[in-house]
């Protein structure tokens, strides 16, 4: 059924009380933005998210986890949106546990994020623009190990990260490598963001790493990454959308103009009716993908492109409304209701933007 | 040759001689932007030039009569010189709510002393304005203001508060709307202007979401007006802050033209793009923006005719706003990640993201899109019950 189980929703409970008290925008992504912390986000909510088992919600039982699926992830991250929370969950608890999976490196890795200690990050993108089917970095087989040469930007967290696995051409395709932060040959940049997010550039100058920093085989395991990474941003985009839209229909009903509450005026219920149904439509694109994801199907990939444009756009058109509705004060930044402008525009890029999605949507083979 | 193209030719020979090379080149950000004043730093001895020079002829105000500053061009004249500092590449000399703003509704309400008094400074950047409109409790209901002027005699008393002002901690004088009468909303309003170093006035930044500190809460506290700064008459300030919003909105809708970085097209970065569905888009925007171009101009030139409807600006505002913040949002999706970062030099700290979120304000600084609307509608559609 495309609705969340009994398990789901007890989690979901569980989760959304904890990142409207823990992980509220005062108590972090406004506290860590205003003292300029280099992380862009708190260890110790991290290690706190660890202790809930939600850092480990994907990694195997033994090692640490509860083995839930997507849909679980998703669970968790529509509160994170909805929270505007900052923390390494999407790439390190979600992605990267999804590309470390059933490989020699998941041993060495997953029980530090079950315990929401270890923080890793995705190197995927070279341009501006996300295409991982044109990666042109290279890892050149040299002696025991590999020689990676070539450029990453929009590396999420990529300064704060224990691990990087890092998107790069071998004569057999596109694999996904572990490499240290400290690789001599590996510089790296960090970059703040307009939400106030880390994300770094990478610059590897004929970076030495042996052959088994290779992870798993082949693409599958960044194929697995880009699968979990872009479903659970649409969740998160959904969350962002819930959260601009829960803030403005509560000013709806509490600022007056005219007498009366501006919600009252058609022209604004109009817009947050519409708005309301778009964001359910999202909400059901995206949990129809985490469903397809966890069964396996072949119809995954398909749902994961819809949702991951669906929400973006969506999510695009709630924090704009936001605004607007707000009027003058939306364009504080004393107000919250701006950060998930902010926000918004950041993890629509991430993992590809709509165009993307809708593009990669009508050229499936 | 005609007299216009007579003009044309001495227009054209003069700005080649009086404009320094450094003010024909496009700005770079809104720095560049001259806004005059007391308290003005000039970012350079050229831009200092420029406005002397212009202001000295009047054409910082072409169209203003030149007993009061300006350059008593005709319309047509006034055109052809927009038109020839467009090909030189001239920036605007200086750009105030004085000139785009104040200077209007003086024209039209102002007193003759009034109109000696506070346009020439205006015309030569002298004097910085402030718009003190916006209150917390009175944005889009804007005649629900209650800073409130009592009549002592020879001045009124000031107090209360308004809010969003923009650039009110840099500003010399304010125009300031204000309720001389609790008897009628609309006709308790009486129309102020005052120097902000008089006594009473404080003023608190308040911080964009850009990062930027353009506008600030504005506070009253028993502010002693003289009753000869009172524009037209008592309790019929309405009508002068009506006007003076039209022109706002008039100035405002220029947004869509484009802002300071002149009208090049988005199509233009069509070579970069190897993504069809932006490219669409980029196209499309085109299309809207040649189109609202040519509006733009026939929107000034029924203004100048006299055959502008009275809620025209409306229309234009909405439109022209509207289309800035697609533009931006076009420039984003263009620059992808790289137009995210926030800090870096590489992305001249962050221009355009900042920029992107600052164009979210146009449909609200002004009156909002809605109130634009309802405006139309109202006005110049008669829609029942509008
Ligand atoms: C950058 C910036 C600069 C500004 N500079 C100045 C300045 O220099 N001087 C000055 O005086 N003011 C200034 N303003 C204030 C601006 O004019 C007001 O913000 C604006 O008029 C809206 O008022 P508000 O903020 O109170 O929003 P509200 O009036 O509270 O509006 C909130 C929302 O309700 C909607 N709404 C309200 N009434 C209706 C209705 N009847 N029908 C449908 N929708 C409705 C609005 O459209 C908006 O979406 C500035 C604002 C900004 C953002």
């Amino acid at each position: 059924m495309l609705k969340l189980n009994d398990d789901q929703r007890m989690l979901q409970d569980t989760v959304r009380l904890f990142m409207a008290e823990k992980g509220a925008i005062s108590k972090q992504l406004r506290h860590w933005r205003d003292i300029g912390c280099k992380d862009g986000f708190g260890h110790s909510l991290w290690e706190e998210m660890g202790k809930l088992g939600l850092t480990g919600i994907l990694v195997p039982e033994a090692a640490g986890g509860s083995a839930l699926g997507q849909v679980e992830a998703n669970v968790v991250l529509e509160e994170i949106g909805r929270n505007l929370t900052p923390s390494p969950f999407l790439t390190t608890a979600v992605a990267a546990v999804r590309a470390l999976e059933g490989s020699a490196h998941a041993e060495k890795w997953l029980p530090g994020i079950a315990e929401g200690k270890t923080v890793a990050a995705l190197a995927i993108d070279e341009g501006p623009h996300h295409d991982p089917s044109k990666i042109t970095m290279t890892a050149t087989r040299s002696g025991n190990g590999f020689v990676l040469d070539g450029d990453k930007q929009f590396v999420v967290q990529g300064a704060s990260a224990d691990l990087l696995l890092v998107a790069a051409a071998t004569d057999d395709g596109p694999a996904l490598f572990a490499v240290a932060p400290d690789a001599s040959g590996l510089d790296i940049e960090n970059v703040t963001l307009a939400d106030s997010s880390k994300a770094a550039r990478l610059s590897f100058d004929k970076v030495e790493v042996d052959a088994d920093a290779q992870v798993g085989e082949g693409d599958a395991p960044l194929k697995r990454a880009l699968a979990a990474g872009r479903a659970g941003v649409a969740s998160e985009l959904v969350g962002v959308a819930a959260g601009a839209f829960e803030m403005t229909n509560a000013y709806l009903r509490e600022r007056k103009q005219f007498g009366q509450p501006i919600g009252s005026f058609q022209a604004l219920q109009h817009r947050a009716a519409h708005l309301y149904g778009e964001i359910e439509i999202a909400r059901a694109a995206t949990l129809k993908a985490a469903q397809l994801l966890d069964e396996g199907s072949e119809r995954a990939a398909m749902m994961v492109h819809v949702a991951k444009a669906k929400a973006g756009q969506v999510a695009r058109l709630a924090v704009q409304e936001a605004v607007q509705m707000h009027g003058g004060i939306g364009m504080t930044d004393e107000h919250d209701i701006g950060f998930y402008m902010k926000r918004q525009a950041v993890i629509d890029q991430l993992f590809g933007g709509p165009d993307f999605h809708a593009r990669a949507l009508a050229q499936r083979s | 040759m005609t007299e216009l193209d007579d003009f044309r030719a001495q227009t054209r020979a003069w700005l080649e001689a009086n404009c320094p090379p450094e003010m024909r080149k496009p700005m770079k950000s809104e720095k560049d932007i001259c806004w005059g004043g007391r308290d003005f730093t000039f970012q350079s001895d050229a831009q200092r030039e420029w406005l002397e020079v212009m202001g000295e002829r009047g054409w910082t105000v072409p169209d203003w009569p030149s007993e009061y500053g300006g350059g008593g061009l005709s319309a047509e004249e006034a055109k052809i010189l927009k038109q020839e500092m467009k090909a030189l590449g001239c920036r605007v000399p200086l750009t105030s709510f004085g000139i785009s703003m104040l200077g209007p509704a003086l024209l039209a309400f102002g007193s003759e002393e009034q109109k000696q008094r506070f346009l020439p400074p205006i015309a030569r950047g002298e004097i910085r304005w402030c718009q003190g409109y916006s209150e917390p409790g009175a944005g889009s209901d804007l005649a629900g203001l209650s800073t409130k002027a009592e009549d002592r005699g020879d001045h009124y008393l000031v107090n209360g508060q308004k809010v969003w002002t923009s650039y009110a901690d840099e500003a010399d004088w304010i125009f300031c709307l204000v309720r001389t009468s609790t008897e009628s909303k609309h006709g308790g309003i009486s129309f102020l202007l005052f120097d902000m170093a008089s006594e009473g006035v404080s003023t608190k930044p308040i911080k964009l979401i850009s990062g930027y500190s353009p506008f600030c809460e504005t506070f009253f506290d028993d502010v002693k007006v003289p009753k000869d700064q009172l524009v037209h008459e008592e309790n019929k300030g309405w009508t002068v802050a009506k006007y003076l919003l039209g022109h706002e909105r008039e100035m405002i809708s220029g947004m869509g033209l484009g802002g300071g970085k002149g009208s090049s097209l988005l199509s233009e970065a069509l070579g970069e793009v190897d993504d069809p569905l932006l490219a669409t888009d980029l196209a499309r925007f085109d299309v809207d923006a040649l189109a609202f171009q040519a509006m733009s101009e026939a929107f000034i030139d029924q203004l100048k005719a006299g055959e502008a409807h009275p809620a025209l600006p409306s229309m234009m505002k909405y439109a022209g706003t509207e289309l800035n913040k697609r533009r931006h949002e076009l420039v984003m999706a263009l620059g992808g990640s790289d137009a995210l970062e926030w800090e870096s030099d590489r992305s001249k700290e962050g221009a355009r993201a900042r920029d992107w979120l600052r164009t979210k304000a146009n449909s609200i600084e002004g009156g909002t899109s809605e109130i634009q609307l309802g405006i139309v509608a109202k006005h110049i559609l008669q829609l029942p019950g509008a």
